[in-house]
């Protein structure tokens, strides 16, 4: 495999990860304000504490560790991104700061202050909102290079019926993707009545979902055609995705094997996430970079995959470890530690 | 103001304020893992409540740390893109495994706040300080690889505006890594020593009189002492680095500016910068000679040697002495504290000693910010010295202005709340009220 592709599928995975652990905890953060304003924050806040607190630093590494990697690997695309970023991204960033502290402020210091639940749940919506104009902005039509300057068509973004689709779809499944996951905690930790309020969101979150990803396809046709039929060639990848959703809705819906739907939750989006990324290759901002273009020098490219396969070694068990005690720890999960 | 300085006042806005939460959380890990240690190999629930306390109002000071980060992180692209885009190809190694220093801590950290009476063999928790200390001190020293690199760029070279002939190696290893490296850990080692030892100077001076504050104070002038003249001795180390490797820095900061053996150290005054003319200063013969050199008789290269555009601003010499004053009242301090402990009639814990260790708390971290600044400012024009100026690798989008005011906004608030956070959570729980409340009772 070359050096682009190994660069461009490690980042793709990391992606894939922030994705899930990201939404986990965007949407838990929403869930949580949510229950205390309908007055179920007793039943089940609990739950989410329990699994946030030991994890909450972790999620936010796996931002970082796209962000450098891709900078690392694809250095022009921190000059394109970079200069036309510059206003969502400090956005995104400053939701992220004040998420990410103050939920430490909050846990640690002063539980249970309502602006505190409040700034944490409405940034849980706000973020992935925010860092999917990403997504949008790299199937081009929102940059224009004039005189070696990288310009930002911020009106074109704001009018694009794509974009609008993308923050949709960002939206519906990190609450989607967090209560299944929610759902299947709690029912480790045998919380009945939690369960029954975490699996009815899940079942109302999955329509937004699929409406979201079905009108993306048809607002992509319209923007961006050439990545519309790359679509098409793999269009088993997203049927896959679509039948995984329904065998994971149906487990939910029959109230069994919570464990098992959140699995298949997980294969929807990977195959969506992974169909997507395919599809869009070989431009990794259309149509000015490409993974061909814009990767780093041979030398640098070899040191950063040697480091990576390292690093894998040092996180793999430590993340298995973290998963042990917290996550997979029956004890833990019940909160009897 | 040009989107070239709004990018400048960002980025040192965003580490300045940066730097201090990363300065505390590289150097108290270790006395976390310390204290638990004593706490478990005498026996003493004091220390072992120490740690407990310490390592609450460090989580709170680590959120700050990573979130600032994040956002430097990201604003190296977003406000220096053409720097990303020339540098990228060499520096990202470092950048890369600073990240996964950083995810190898982050792990830990949980597990360690979340396993205190979880394990058997309390000896089990206290290794879980171990990879935290490793990955908070490990991404310093990532980071300030990269920071070395623009100083002594090297491993490339420079073939129509492309980086070629790469050695990512020779990139992190260059000229200015061992002296940085080393000054950065020791120096947030002792600031974090002072930074603890500040709050129980604050605690006994409030009229607390609880053993407990003194172990704490004693704990950290004795490793505060070491650290400072480990500081001493690398800080020493740098300036003979600069003195071969980046000579117009040195000679900036000591307003040197002919060349010429025996020379002399030039400590406060005043400069007219259109003569040249130095003012109301100390002058001590042959010092400078001494510090860059080790040598009396060893020529010292001058500013003049150096077209006037390539001159950093000159206004680094009182950051730099303002650095090494403090440097030298951090030693000064935990020396008086032992030698009054050494003598029976003496009372170490008397106002004036507290009070020396309660300003030791933000002096040093004002020290950090001043060496950091004369650093950095110190290597203007340049952004990769003798490759690339900074007015080169700024952002070309013209939204820097609105930026700037969002950031400095956030900063505010964090650093507000954050206070709060930390003395409310200090306050409501004393250490007294703890030891009760844990039944400790000594």
């Amino acid at each position: 495999m070359s050096l682009e592709l190994i660069g461009i599928t490690v980042l793709w995975i990391f992606l894939y990860g922030y994705l899930i652990v990201a939404s986990i905890d965007f949407g838990a953060g929403f869930y949580a304000y949510y229950g205390r304003v309908v007055g179920i924050e007793s039943v089940i806040r609990p739950v989410i504490s329990r699994y946030l607190s030991p994890v909450w630093e972790v999620t936010n590494v796996f931002f970082v560790f796209f962000f450098v990697g891709i900078v690392g690997f694809f250095p022009d695309t921190a000059y394109y991104y970079g200069t036309a970023l510059l206003i969502p991204g400090s956005i995104a960033l400053i939701l992220l700061a004040i998420r990410g502290s103050f939920y430490a402020f909050a846990n640690y210091g002063a539980r249970d202050n309502h602006l505190y639940l409040l700034t944490y749940g409405a940034t849980g919506l706000l973020i992935p909102a925010s860092l999917s104009t990403v997504l949008t902005i790299s199937e081009g039509g929102f940059l224009t290079v004039r005189e070696n300057n990288v310009i930002f068509l911020a009106e074109e973004l704001f009018f694009s019926s794509y974009s609008w689709a993308v923050v949709l779809l960002a939206i519906s499944s990190v609450l989607f993707i967090s209560s299944t996951f929610l759902t299947y905690y709690a029912a480790q930790a045998e919380d009945w009545p939690a369960v029954g309020w975490l699996r009815q969101f899940s079942l109302w979150g999955g329509i937004p979902t699929i409406i979201s990803s079905l009108f993306i396809f048809i607002a992509l046709r319209n923007h961006n055609l050439r990545h519309f039929e790359n679509m098409l060639d793999i269009w088993w990848m997203f049927a896959l995705s679509l039948i995984t959703f329904m065998l994971a809705v149906w487990l939910i819906w029959k109230q069994r094997n919570y464990g098992m739907a959140f699995i298949l939750v997980m294969f929807q989006f990977a195959f969506a996430f992974f169909g997507y990324g395919i599809s869009h290759l070989p431009y990794l901002l259309y149509p000015y970079v490409t993974i061909i273009s814009g990767v780093t020098n041979p030398a640098m490219g070899r040191a950063l995959v040697i480091a990576f396969v390292a690093g894998l070694f040092l996180l793999i068990p430590a993340l298995i470890l973290l998963l042990r005690l917290f996550l997979f720890n029956l004890k833990y999960v019940k909160g009897e530690t | 103001m040009s989107a070239l300085e709004w990018s400048r006042a960002l980025t040192e806005t965003t580490l300045a304020f940066h730097i201090i939460f990363a300065t505390i959380g590289v150097g108290i890990p270790i006395f976390i893992s310390i204290a638990e240690w004593m706490g478990i190999r005498f026996n003493d629930p004091h220390y072992s409540l120490m740690a407990r306390r310490w390592a609450r109002g460090f989580v709170i000071t680590v959120a700050v740390g990573v979130v600032t980060g994040t956002c430097i992180g990201l604003q190296l692209s977003l406000l220096w893109p053409n720097f990303m885009r020339a540098a990228g190809h060499v520096i990202s190694l470092p950048l890369f495994l600073e990240t996964f220093a950083f995810f190898f801590e982050a792990i830990f950290l949980g597990i360690y706040l979340y396993t205190w009476d979880r394990f058997k063999n309390p000896y089990v928790h206290w290794l879980l300080t171990i990879p935290i200390i490793i990955g908070s001190s490990a991404s310093a020293v990532f980071i300030t690889m990269v920071n070395a690199f623009m100083n002594t760029p090297q491993g490339f070279t420079l073939e129509n505006g492309v980086f070629t002939k790469l050695d990512p190696l020779a990139a992190m290893f260059n000229p200015a890594t061992p002296s940085k490296v080393a000054h950065v850990l020791s120096s947030a080692y002792v600031t974090s020593a002072f930074v603890l030892a500040m709050i129980a100077a604050f605690s006994i001076l409030r009229g607390r009189q609880h053993e407990y504050y003194k172990k704490s104070i004693r704990l950290n002038m004795f490793a505060g002492l070491i650290l400072a003249l480990a500081t001493f001795a690398v800080g020493d180390m740098s300036a003979k680095f600069l003195a071969v490797m980046q000579p117009e820095k040195l000679a900036a900061a000591e307003w040197h500016f002919e060349t010429m053996p025996r020379a002399p150290l030039v400590y406060g005054g005043f400069l007219n910068e259109e003569t040249l003319e130095v003012t109301d200063a100390l002058h001590i013969p042959l010092a400078l000679s001494i510090l860059a050199h080790s040598d009396p008789n060893a020529p010292v290269i001058g500013l003049n040697e150096f077209p006037r555009d390539l001159w950093p601003p000159l206004y680094v010499h009182y950051l730099f002495d303002g650095m090494v004053t403090i440097g030298g009242y951090l030693v000064f301090i935990p020396l008086i504290f032992l030698v009054f402990s050494f003598f029976k009639r003496c009372n170490e814990y008397n106002r004036w000693i507290l009070w020396g260790i309660l300003a030791g708390g933000p002096l040093s971290l004002l020290a950090i910010e001043l060496g950091w600044f004369y650093a950095e400012v110190g290597r203007q024009p340049w952004i990769l010295r003798g490759y690339m100026r900074v007015s080169e690798a700024a952002t070309t989008n013209s939204h820097v202005q609105l930026t700037f005011w969002l950031f400095v906004l956030l900063y505010l608030v964090l650093g507000t709340v954050c206070t709060m956070v930390l003395s409310r959570l200090f306050r409501n729980q004393t250490a007294e009220m703890e030891l009760e409340e844990r039944r400790i009772i000594l």
